[in-house]
């Protein structure tokens, strides 16, 4: 078996399967959310001010163009598996038997209803006209 | 755990890599909740944005745009690492690389988020 490199992310797991994929997701998911995430916190915390965003700001300017929704869902999307595949490998380094079991489960849960939230919201706030 | 273990580098990116992860996971938690607010109860999205923008929830928000600076830069190293193994050879001065980049882009940054603490809200 040839050596596995990492001096700080999750060793390659062996054998391929879903474990290679997630594997190779998570990379990929990392480098895709690079640009998105950043981009998304370099416009909403530094070219605009957080006490400039109250709801009706983001119905009438940040959602009124269907390309920043489509972005947003996007980084929903990308963030949501990120970040629950990566609490995924904390706890399963952490927790054993029936906690794991546990933890993963709620863990999923949480996921999905954020899934569901944010898609809802993106997909449904209405369009308010400035002014 | 940080304190216990003597890796060196690699272990103290390995663990800020973990930490920042935790941490940005928790937050998303919380943004998804508060911009399903927009639409499910405006209000009380507004009250929360208030939280947000005090000179408190300004300080959380430098800190979480560090974890995600570092997640990011420490994240792009890794991938570097795991498919060209033989820069891993490297990994103290990768990680001295994603430390100068973060300060050179993190403290201007972190100058334009904390400003309106003492100057007050913009715009």
């Amino acid at each position: 078996m040839t050596a596995r490199y990492t001096r700080a992310g999750r060793a390659r797991p062996a054998g391929g399967g879903l474990e290679l994929m997630i594997w190779y997701l998570m990379r990929v998911t990392g480098i895709a959310l690079f640009v998105l995430a950043l981009t998304h916190f370099l416009i909403l915390h530094v070219l605009y001010d957080p006490a400039e965003q109250d709801a009706s700001w983001i119905a009438q300017v940040r959602w009124s163009s269907l390309f920043w929704r489509v972005f947003d869902w996007s980084l929903l999307m990308l963030v949501l598996f990120h970040a629950f595949m990566g609490v995924r490998t904390v706890v399963a380094d952490y927790a054993r038997g029936g906690l794991r079991t546990v933890l993963l489960t709620g863990l999923y849960l949480i996921a999905i209803a954020l899934f569901a939230a944010g898609t809802m919201v993106v997909m449904t706030l209405p369009v308010v006209p400035a002014g | 755990m940080l304190l216990r273990y003597r890796g060196g580098p690699g272990m103290l990116a390995w663990a800020f890599h973990r930490i920042s992860g935790v941490a940005i996971w928790a937050f998303v938690v919380l943004h998804v909740i508060d911009i399903y607010l927009v639409g499910g109860n405006p209000q009380a999205y507004d009250d929360l944005l208030a939280i947000y923008a005090s000179p408190a929830g300004r300080v959380g928000e430098a800190l979480l745009g560090a974890a995600l600076l570092y997640h990011a830069l420490n994240g792009l190293r890794i991938i570097v690492m795991d498919f060209w193994p033989a820069l891993s050879r490297y990994h103290r001065q990768l990680w001295y690389l994603c430390w100068t980049i973060f300060f050179v882009v993190g403290l201007p940054v972190a100058y334009i988020i904390l400003k309106p603490i003492w100057e007050g809200a913009p715009r």
